[in-house]
């Protein structure tokens, strides 16, 4: 296994792995931010749970890593893609031949690392660290936990900055379902897992994941921005 | 058929030292019904009859099997038709009057030698590593003692009409040859002949690869698009599949 | 006749070859290490050699003017490959196959070799199939066979249109392990020259580097030529473009003789000539034959009408259409052998019902269709229709296709003796660069396998019996006076080319070359034609030693030099062609000569006074060559006028 790590192919099967983690990871998120549409309480429960269950606090610093994994080896990977190629051609059309998105990988997720930094300051920051004045205690069915649900609606309905903020949210939805539209597929490609017959069903499988977690993420400010 | 007139704007280049440019050239009356390297062909008649420096590019059976010739004709590996190559690109895709840039293939492991013309050796080095399977001329079993299966015989030839020119390399954003390492080690590795050593093969094939100064696949693919064979992206993932099932029992 | 030996082993036809294995001289392993052997050429039979070669330990350096040595000719092959396995159970038998190509090659080639081919060809099934190589199969997973002209059983293996480049990516892959294990050094971009000659013997090549032009010496204690046929004299054909015969003329001149230069093989089934710019002609393989009809109007109004456009081929009913080879040969049909299908359909467009340019016949596709449908067709045969669209505009699965004949292969190569040495000690030569197997006329899917018969099984053998006291000759420096002499003469020659600078293109002249070829030492012959084309040709050499215009430097890459110098030795070529042609006063194979002809047109040959090989040897310079004669005895093949019908 010793140069495994170091080939082409070991590389990318760790942007892979890395991939398909927070494929999932985007899965569970996506779920527990679905419980906003039911209201504070649910919300806050959800929440709660996902402070306290030991195994998501034990994926939390994995979960960090794999993040920390998948962008440097696409810096890596993206370097020396740069390199294979000295003289770029006058004219290169590929409109035809791949999608878009499949062809800005790096920028697409350049873009949403941008977004994760304001995202993690907007939440998780706060949330661990500095605290908010939102972010207080509240009793739900006599349990006390955190208000986590005024945290999140008062970003998107705050009266200076929230159509600014829901437009930044709404973005980085978009490119992230860019990003999966090609990941998805790419990820089980690359591990081998792949053919002529499954590479449909995934590219299918992929792209309505794609369209769930771009769309769904998409609705949440505007959700708060239209009706709160 | 029809005659028409292009310009053309072509990379030059004297050899692999020197820096090369665009030169402009303008070809009237050519039969749509003449191939692209006709055209060619045509151009550096002209350019001889002018006393001037004809165009250098590879080509040689010139029926798009031999895979030495490969043009990147407006920002197209083989030009604007699917499977074919530049040989059997004819000028009926064209219109009167069109512009069309020509320049080599460009990646670093396809140095260009001079004018369109690129050194490809990488290829026959990646193969050298392993594409083939290791038997000796004589005292091999009878033909029909070795029974494979109609469906992986087919599959195997799609992945082994592969002809070598080089154009999912030039088309790859990423200058890759994932597709050109995967049809060899697919074909061999779909064939009972040829499991024996599938993991060897794909190990010594993309570390061959690797020392070439390809790039790395990102599964664009843009490369069977434009592959005059229509070999299929999905030899790729076999080709993970061995490499990573290759590398678990080391 | 003394300075010919073909050195047929003694024996009953049948045990000759294995007599001779038994008896043959070989080269111990340690002593092939010291051994050095050239090989010219990566097709099918120069890969298959330098990799057996390499095999057996001895040193090989082999070389190709491409690339890479997968782009040899070879790769273009479409149909197949035959052999004797009789997996169809169809009655084939090494002797049936031997059979066939002497009777296609129309009783020219002699006996002790075919039957050799023939007998080996089975082996080369098996190595293939051991290669990896993706041969068509059944659903139980056994191979596949199709029929192939000239033939009444189904011998031909393939896998679909590509059975060349497959059986060349095995032997390409054959190769590439030698390479990797340094039993085989590969030139590439490299170009013979001259060959070297030290005391009677062939010891080197010189070659330029077509990259820095660089012209330089190899030393071989043997050197082999694989280096394919001449058919580009004809500059149309469907051989590749760089595809020469400067080696085997370069080896004429240095003393081995040249055997049947006339006997060229026209292939019915290519894409007919569209304009004067054309470059290339595509074949569309014979195994097309096998569901398609070949046809003509049946009246001159309708080919008219086609011509202008007025009417379409769909048009014409049944009783309309004239199925020339189905009426003429009832018995093989559009099956017969290639040089009778090509005559037919000029003798069809010569009588003004030909279509397109009147040059064209059609093949069409329509009965196959409708009796086994378009899906069968698609798997037989789709992607030789693509490729008729792709270069034509025009959808074979509706509209039939337009083929006319077009050189092809050239029967005629380097005189060699059994164990395929030409007449220079130490000089090989084996696939389509020799003259051997085929006589007047190959049958298709034969070219294939006499390639790879040559080169995996017949060579490794006999050219250890040449070299088995050659291991105590020490590897020859090449700074000898017989090294340095020769490079010297080829740089003269690269500076009298390059200092003509006169005002003709290389392919003009070529191209006029062509037209002297196609019309006067073409499909039809006769003897003031070939009178006209020996003086248009002498005429010819004049001219490009006067007015040839090459650009550019010696130095580097300089695609028109290496043009010339083909060019040259081509003008030569034909010459001796023609020649040759004047000579031989019958008809046989693709050697049609008019004066000699049944009434019905078919082929007359004259077996009293033709029997023979004629083998050329080369006098110098402006001096006439010298023409021998093998004559070919026939012990167990009763010698018949050849007969389709």
């Amino acid at each position: 296994m010793s140069g495994f790590f170091k080939s082409s192919v070991g590389q990318k099967f760790l942007m892979s792995i890395t991939g398909l983690f927070l494929i999932v990871f985007l899965l569970v998120h996506f779920t527990a931010n679905f419980f906003l549409f039911f209201g504070s309480d649910a919300f806050n429960t959800v929440s709660h749970f996902m402070e306290t269950n030991p195994i998501i606090q034990i994926m939390q610093p994995i979960l960090a890593i794999g993040f920390l994994v998948h962008i440097i080896y696409s810096i890596i990977l993206t370097i020396q893609n740069l390199k294979a190629r000295p003289q770029k051609y006058v004219k290169f059309e590929q409109g035809h031949s791949s999608t878009w998105a499949s062809r800005n990988m790096f920028i697409l997720g350049s873009l949403i690392g941008i977004f994760l930094i304001m995202h993690i300051m907007n939440f998780f920051w706060k949330m661990k660290v500095s605290g908010s004045d939102l972010y207080t205690e509240v009793n739900v069915d006599g349990v006390m936990m955190h208000n986590s649900y005024a945290l999140v609606t008062g970003l998107f309905t705050d009266a200076s900055f929230g159509l600014v903020y829901s437009i930044a949210y709404i973005l980085g939805a978009i490119f992230l379902g860019l990003h999966l539209s090609h990941a998805f597929w790419s990820a089980f490609q690359t591990i081998g897992w792949s053919n002529q017959v499954w590479r449909k069903r995934l590219e299918w499988i992929g792209n309505a994941y794609a369209i769930i977690i771009g769309v769904g993420f998409s609705i949440i400010p505007l959700y708060f921005l239209i009706f709160k | 058929m029809a005659n028409i007139n292009i310009k053309l704007k072509v990379w030059r280049q004297k050899d692999s030292q020197s820096k090369g440019q665009f030169e402009a050239y303008e070809v009237k009356q050519i039969s749509t019904e003449s191939s692209f390297l006709e055209m060619m062909d045509v151009l550096n008649e002209q350019l001889i009859n002018d006393g001037n420096q004809p165009i250098s590019f590879d080509h040689d059976c010139r029926e798009g099997i031999c895979g030495m010739c490969g043009l990147y004709i407006n920002g197209r590996a083989h030009g604007p038709d699917l499977d074919v190559t530049t040989c059997q690109l004819h000028m009926r895709k064209f219109k009167d009057n069109d512009s069309i840039t020509i320049e080599p293939w460009r990646a670093g492991g396809f140095p260009v030698i001079k004018d369109l013309m690129v050194d490809r050796s990488a290829f026959d080095k990646i193969l050298q590593a392993g594409g083939f399977i290791s038997v000796n001329t004589g005292g091999v079993p009878d033909a029909n003692a070795i029974p494979i299966s109609k469906d992986d015989a087919e599959e195997a030839m799609d992945a082994a009409s592969c002809i070598g020119c080089g154009a999912c390399v030039a088309t790859c954003k990423n200058s890759s040859a994932m597709l050109f390492v995967s049809a060899k080690v697919s074909q061999l590795a779909l064939l009972p002949q040829g499991r024996i050593e599938a993991s060897r093969r794909a190990k010594n094939m993309l570390s061959a690869m690797d020392d070439l100064g390809f790039g790395n696949c990102t599964n664009t693919g843009a490369c069977e698009v434009e592959c005059p064979k229509g070999i299929s992206v999905a030899h790729i993932a076999r080709l993970n599949r061995e490499f990573l099932v290759a590398n678990l029992k080391d | 006749m003394t300075k010919l030996n073909s050195k047929i082993p003694k024996g009953a036809l049948k045990d000759k070859w294995t007599n001779y294995k038994d008896h043959q001289n070989l080269v111990n392993p340690t002593n092939k290490r010291k051994i050095d052997i050239i090989v010219v050429g990566t097709g099918l039979a120069g890969a298959s050699a330098a990799a057996s070669l390499g095999e057996l330990g001895f040193n090989v350096k082999n070389f190709c003017y491409q690339d890479s040595p997968r782009r040899a000719h070879s790769i273009a092959a479409q149909g197949g490959i035959n052999a004797a396995k009789n997996y169809p159970n169809d009655g084939d038998s090494v002797y049936r196959l031997f059979y066939d190509t002497i009777k296609g090659g129309d009783y020219r080639a002699r006996e002790g070799n075919v039957y050799r081919l023939a007998e080996v060809s089975n082996s080369i099934i098996d190595q293939g199939v051991a290669q990896g190589i993706p041969f068509a199969r059944e659903y139980g997973g056994l191979l596949d066979n199709r029929s192939f002209g000239g033939a009444q059983v189904s011998r031909t293996f393939y896998a679909r249109g590509q059975t060349g480049q497959q059986l060349l990516l095995g032997a390409y892959g054959a190769l590439n392990r030698q390479i990797s294990k340094g039993t085989v050094k590969m030139y590439t971009r490299t170009e013979l020259m001259d060959i070297v000659i030290i005391e009677g013997k062939a010891r080197g090549i010189v070659t330029r580097n077509l990259v820095t032009g660089k012209v330089e010496s190899h030393f071989g204690h043997a050197v082999v030529l694989a280096t394919g046929g001449y058919g580009n004299v004809f500059f149309l054909s469907t051989n590749a473009m760089g595809s020469n015969g400067s080696a085997a003329w370069k080896a004429y001149k240095k003393g081995a003789f040249f055997g049947n230069p006339c006997y060229v093989q026209i292939h019915p089934t290519c894409i007919p000539v569209h304009g004067e710019f054309q470059s290339k002609l595509t074949l569309m393989s014979e195994s097309l034959r096998n569901d398609g009809r070949i046809w003509v109007p049946a009246k001159k109004e309708d080919a008219q009408a086609i011509r202008e456009g007025k009417k379409r081929p769909e048009d014409l009913k049944d009783e309309e259409r004239d199925f020339y080879l189905e009426r003429r040969y009832p018995a093989f049909g559009n099956l017969v052998p290639r040089d009778v299908a090509s005559r037919a359909a000029k003798e069809r467009c010569d009588a003004g019902f030909g279509v397109e340019t009147g040059q064209a016949v059609y093949l069409d596709f329509k009965d196959a269709i409708a009796r086994l449908g378009k899906s069968v067709i698609e798997e037989r045969y789709g992607n030789l229709f693509q490729m008729y669209e792709k270069i034509t505009d025009e959808n074979p699965y509706e509209t039939p296709m337009k083929i006319y004949p077009a050189i092809h292969y050239t029967m005629g190569g380097t005189w060699v003796d059994y164990e395929l040495m030409t007449s220079v000690p130490g000089l090989f030569s084996i696939g389509e660069a020799n003259f051997s197997d085929h006589g007047a006329n190959r049958l298709g899917a034969s070219a294939l396998m006499q390639g790879l018969a040559d080169g995996y099984f017949v060579l490794p053998y006999t050219i250890q019996n040449y070299l088995s006291d050659q291991h105590s000759v020490k590897r020859m420096n090449e700074d000898l006076p017989e090294f340095k002499k020769s490079e010297e003469e080829i740089n003269n020659l690269i500076d009298k080319l390059m200092g003509i600078k006169g005002n003709r293109s290389v392919d003009s002249l070529h191209k006029e070359l062509g037209h002297i070829m196609w019309d006067y030492v073409g499909m039809a012959r006769n003897e003031k034609g070939l009178k006209t084309a020996i003086e248009k040709i002498k005429e010819l050499k004049v001219e490009f030693w006067k007015n040839l215009r090459i650009p550019g430097d010696k130095n580097g890459i300089n695609l028109e030099l290496e043009k010339a110098i083909r060019l040259a030795d081509f003008i030569e070529l034909g010459d001796l062609m023609a020649r040759d042609a004047l000579l031989r006063e019958e008809s046989c194979g693709g050697h049609f000569r008019e004066e000699h002809q049944t009434p019905e047109g078919e082929a007359l040959r004259n077996d009293d006074k033709f029997m023979h090989a004629s083998v050329w040897e080369y006098k110098g310079e402006n001096e006439e060559p010298e023409m021998h004669k093998e004559t070919l005895d026939y012990e167990e093949i009763e010698v018949k006028a050849r007969n389709y019908k």
